[in-house]
């Protein structure tokens, strides 16, 4: 099946089997390998993109689903020379060990500041751990993770207002 | 995953007579089950009809008339949690939406889905119960009370599709949840409603479906405190017994969260 996917602000039309995962199709067919594969069995959020602007496993979501649909990975996001305030901010925190879950983590953060700012909630310490339950780290470096993420965060709305 | 043939149809009917023509179709909505089901090959349709084209199933509104809450089956939690007129009139059902899974998961996962495939340990389920719901096919309605069957086991026939659910707005409500720490489901969840006909107790996860605890809603109707279901008995028989809780440890449970839920709604007023 051919499946048209606008990913990082461009269209790709990409030829799939039905049963191809989207990860799969970013990994493998289109060279984004900054998406991971930590479980393959939804659970550790390594694969987060956003789908249409939400966070989603991309594991758990076929490619035929996403055509038509907006796909951002962490590439799409910022680059080595202008990282993304949520980039930015677990590198300032040092929230990362290993680094292999952060794609994830970043991505799935991004949609929590995201939600937090048109819902008009707060984003406390007890919204981004509920936020990010999702999201496992095997160097178990939550401390400093939800740092970052409450620093991204601060950064992106000090910017949103600044706009 | 094994093979399948993928079609997006864009109305009731044509989803209706795709399902009719293929060998072993399912319908696919949000897919936070029945992909990680085909993936682990426990599923294995021939053909699979995503259901997310279809527009009329999205959304939530106040009915009027009865001013019940309808929501369309497509809705997926994170919209139902995050929806204005959900958290003005309904928040429970915004409680319970936000305790499911993770937000990844609520971001894709729908309230058709969920109900359709009726897992013991969801969360809407609980809702739908102790709010009183009727579920909407694409032909009929059917009666929380003749919904629920057995494990993974609905009032829906194969070809049935949920379109829509319309709870009752009760006086007031809580849902309370005993999370398991990695999955997200409820070992057990209690939802307790003060409608005006009475006090209604949904509860998921103790049972292989959710079901009415008429028990501990009689002892709640003569008296509206944590003391009062000191003497309900909660039979464990039937219930689930896994490496997660035994059935005993899930009756008491059930009525641990039913009194904190109690606890709370009396703290609320």
């Amino acid at each position: 099946m051919n499946v048209a996917i606008t990913l990082n602000g461009q269209v790709q039309n990409v030829e799939v089997a039905a049963n191809t995962l989207l990860v799969n199709v970013l990994r493998e067919q289109l060279g984004l390998t900054g998406t991971h594969v930590g479980c393959d069995t939804s659970q550790c959020g390594a694969c987060t993109v956003h789908l249409d602007g939400r966070a989603v496993k991309s594991c758990s979501v076929l490619a035929v689903q996403a055509q038509g649909a907006q796909v951002v990975t962490i590439e799409g996001i910022g680059s080595t020379d202008d990282l993304h305030p949520m980039q930015a901010a677990f590198q300032d925190c040092h929230g990362l060990q290993c680094g292999f879950c952060t794609p994830g983590m970043i991505m799935q953060a991004i949609d929590l500041v995201t939600d937090a700012q048109s819902q008009s909630k707060p984003l406390d310490s007890d919204a981004i751990r509920h936020g990010l339950e999702g999201n496992i780290c095997r160097c178990t470096g939550y401390q400093n993770i939800v740092a970052a993420v409450a620093k991204g965060a601060a950064e992106l709305s000090s910017k949103a207002k600044g706009a | 995953m094994y093979s399948f043939d993928y079609h997006r149809p864009d109305s009731l009917d044509s989803a209706r007579s795709l399902f009719a023509q293929a060998e072993d179709p399912m319908y696919l909505s949000g897919g936070m089950t029945l992909i990680p089901s085909m993936k682990q090959r426990l599923a294995a349709p021939s053909d699979l009809i995503d259901l997310s084209g279809l527009a009329e199933l999205q959304g939530v509104e106040r009915l009027d008339g009865d001013g019940k809450i309808r929501i369309g089956a497509l809705t997926c939690h994170n919209d139902v949690a995050n929806s204005a007129l959900v958290l003005e009139q309904l928040p429970v059902l915004a409680q319970v939406a936000g305790a499911i899974g993770d937000n990844q998961v609520r971001n894709r996962g729908t309230l058709g889905g969920s109900i359709a495939n009726s897992d013991p340990a969801a969360d809407w389920p609980a809702a739908l119960v102790g709010l009183q719901a009727t579920i909407h096919t694409q032909d009929r309605q059917i009666a929380v009370e003749d919904f629920f069957r057995d494990l993974f086991e609905t009032a829906l026939a194969a070809e049935d599709i949920v379109v829509a659910v319309d709870f009752a707005i009760p006086r007031r409500a809580t849902y309370q949840k005993f999370r398991h720490p990695a999955s997200g489901y409820a070992v057990v969840g209690v939802l307790i409603a003060e409608h005006d006909n009475g006090i209604r107790v949904g509860v998921t996860g103790a049972g292989p479906c959710a079901f009415r605890a008429c028990a501990l809603e009689d002892a709640l109707n003569n008296s509206f405190t944590e003391e009062a279901l000191d003497a309900v008995d909660v039979p464990d028989v039937g219930f689930n017994s896994d490496i997660h809780a035994s059935a005993e440890y899930r009756s008491h449970l059930v009525k641990v969260l039913s009194k904190r839920a109690v606890a709370q709604l009396r703290s609320e007023s």
